[in-house]
């Protein structure tokens, strides 16, 4: 049961941090129609200047705000060198430009950092496990993770639904040119937007880099799992992305965590242990076609259109 | 017929004689390396010519198409494994397997439109990605080694590399005859009526879903004999194959030679993966007066132009190749 618990909350994590990713896919996607393939590798950069800076400060959270605010900076200038002229153009051009994109920061970040892969240790104070139940002891930094990424989707939720920014972002995402001739600087409001996304990713990619080693092309594979989020959730809508992200890391980590227990029941322990990981990342893919068949605009599809 | 002259047919002809010639080239210099190369640059040609009939004329993109590759390839590496050995029997179960797939999947995700229709084609290649790094019995992520090149009874000898060149050559331009017949016949007016305006296809009395998922399977099964060559060609296969930056190679091969053109996925994937294999060169020669350590090191970092230079064609070369030389044909 205890088992059961860690696992659950471990999905959580997981998904929250989907979410981080896939909030910024959906807005960039929803609101300026622009598939970017290159989000992952904002997360990547997120990751990469949370290792750089921490080991310059000393201090996690400072580098972690400083990384925040560099990926913030690039992916501000990537819409404004790159992506604004991509604006309104087919979405296979954006699949090529944006792939050219990846390779583009890969590269750049082997040139910068240096093939080997780096890791972003952990401060004593997020370390030491917190007993949140009796007898259930959960590392104090996931739970770190569970937090931010909670009050970043409320912070999202405030920002959309009630401020005059979020109201504008709305006005834009539902007509364009409309917004534009009241007033609005809509070049400007989607650069905003573009780089509120880079910064979500920035954070997923940072928050994760001590779970897992910084290195290239690691935002690939979550890259894709972000898709499938937003396509489960509806793309355009937050809220949709949130439950989807959510389901989606339960699925991930409770497949992962309890499928060779069953299999093993099955095949033998060393075919379970290869089977049961590829098994539980076909569920997710299944889930996401089963969504589309039922529903070919996913769960909360956003209706304006 | 002037139009024969013109820059776009002396390119195509240019470079349908180049790998024609290539393989005698090669014999002259004794480089082996080039047959090497161009045989792969052959096999993912023709992959992107068949996925450019669902693509560039039917207008469905689909973001898994490397996954027929490689269940083409684990037909030819399953069934050596298991002793069978004959090409007979290796590759028409890759293509059938691959119609089949390509049959389900095109069932099942052709009800959805646009973006959803791009991730559900790339739900259904993650499936089979992840079924073939379960594949405990074959090798699972490491993949599964091919001893041996399919037999033919005698008939061809695969182990020879120019024979094999010459193989996969004449298959891709049977595929780019075949997509020919199919886009000007009756059958491919549907499917490009389709792309353009399915409502008013249907209006007109056409059955479009039919047309459009006989399309899908075609494309399918075309790519499924590819990745049968590709499997023979490295004598590995590993669910790498499928991964899905592969099939955003075979959409990026499609766009930067011209969508809807016979030739133009030929000209995207020589132009992508010769310019893979030209850039170092080219970086290295151009950094050389910096020293020679630091333009090897440079060489290294190729695919920082690459990127951009995908960038730039999208946004200033719409069409891709073949349509800047349509554009200069206008001229």
């Amino acid at each position: 049961m205890l088992l059961l618990i860690e696992q659950c909350l471990n999905g959580l994590q997981f998904g929250l941090l989907l979410f981080l990713l896939a909030a910024g896919l959906t807005l960039v996607f929803g609101i300026m129609d622009l598939v970017n393939l290159a989000h992952g590798s904002l997360y990547m950069l997120g990751a990469y200047f949370a290792a750089t800076f921490v080991s310059w400060t000393d201090s996690f959270v400072i580098g972690a705000v400083l990384a925040l605010g560099a990926t913030l900076i690039v992916g501000m200038l990537m819409e404004v060198v790159a992506l604004r002229r991509l604006y309104g153009r087919d979405h296979l051009d954006h699949v090529l430009g944006t792939f050219g994109l990846i390779l583009f920061f890969n590269e750049l970040v082997r040139v910068v950092w240096g093939p080997a892969g780096l890791s972003l240790p952990l401060p004593m104070w997020l370390i030491s496990p917190i007993e949140i139940l009796p007898g259930l002891f959960y590392p104090a930094y996931r739970i770190a993770i569970i937090v931010t990424a909670l009050a970043v989707a409320v912070f999202l939720y405030v920002l959309v639904m009630r401020t005059r920014l979020g109201m504008l972002i709305r006005a834009g995402a539902s007509n364009r040119e409309m917004t534009g001739a009241l007033g609005v600087n809509i070049n400007l409001l989607y650069t905003m937007v573009f780089g509120l996304g880079a910064a979500l990713a920035g954070l997923a990619g940072l928050m994760q880099a001590p779970i897992l080693t910084v290195q290239i092309g690691m935002g690939e594979n979550i890259l894709i799992l972000a898709f499938v989020v937003i396509i489960i959730g509806g793309i355009g809508s937050i809220r949709g992305a949130f439950i989807a992200a959510i389901l989606v890391g339960l699925i991930d980590t409770i497949g992962r965590a309890f499928l060779p227990d069953l299999l093993r029941a099955v095949f033998n322990s060393r075919t379970a242990a290869t089977v049961a990981p590829a098994m539980s990342s076909m569920m997710i893919y299944l889930l996401m076609a089963v969504v589309l068949m039922l529903r070919p605009e996913g769960l909360f599809p956003v209706s304006s259109k | 017929m002037k139009s024969l002259l013109a820059p776009r047919h002396a390119v195509i002809a240019a470079v349908v004689l180049l790998l024609l010639a290539l393989p005698a080239y090669t014999q002259l210099t004794g480089n082996a390396f080039l047959v090497t190369l161009f045989t792969r640059i052959v096999i993912l040609a023709m992959a992107a010519t068949s996925l450019n009939l669902i693509l560039g004329y039917g207008g469905m993109v689909s973001f898994g198409h490397s996954v027929y590759l490689g269940i083409g390839g684990y037909a030819v590496g399953i069934l050596a494994v298991e002793g069978v050995r004959s090409g007979f029997v290796q590759w028409p179960v890759g293509i059938a397997v691959c119609a089949l797939f390509a049959l389900i999947v095109g069932a099942l995700s052709l009800r959805t439109r646009g973006v959803y229709f791009i991730m559900i084609t790339l739900a259904f290649a993650q499936l089979v990605y992840y079924f073939g790094v379960g594949l405990d019995r074959y090798g699972a992520d490491d993949g599964l080694s091919i001893a041996q090149r399919s037999s033919f009874a005698g008939l061809i000898d695969l182990s020879n590399r120019a024979v094999f060149y010459y193989l996969c050559l004449a298959l891709l331009l049977g595929t780019i005859f075949l997509t020919s017949r199919l886009v000007n016949s009756r059958f491919g007016m549907v499917l490009q009526g389709a792309r353009s305006n399915e409502r008013r296809m249907r209006a007109i009395g056409f059955p479009t879903f039919r047309y459009r998922l006989t399309a899908f399977v075609i494309s399918g099964a075309l790519c499924g004999l590819a990745g049968a060559l590709l499997a023979n060609h490295t004598g590995f296969i590993s669910p790498a194959t499928m991964h899905w930056t592969r099939s955003g190679d075979l959409i990026v091969m499609v766009v930067l030679g011209g969508m809807a053109s016979l030739f133009g996925p030929l000209m995207g994937a020589v132009a992508l993966l010769s310019l893979e294999e030209a850039l170092p060169v080219l970086i290295r020669a151009a950094a050389s007066p910096l020293g020679a350590d630091t333009a090897v090191r440079m060489a290294e970092y190729w695919q920082i132009v690459l990127g951009p230079l995908f960038l730039l064609v999208v946004l200033f070369a719409r069409g891709g190749i073949d349509g800047v030389l349509r554009g200069a044909q206008r001229a």
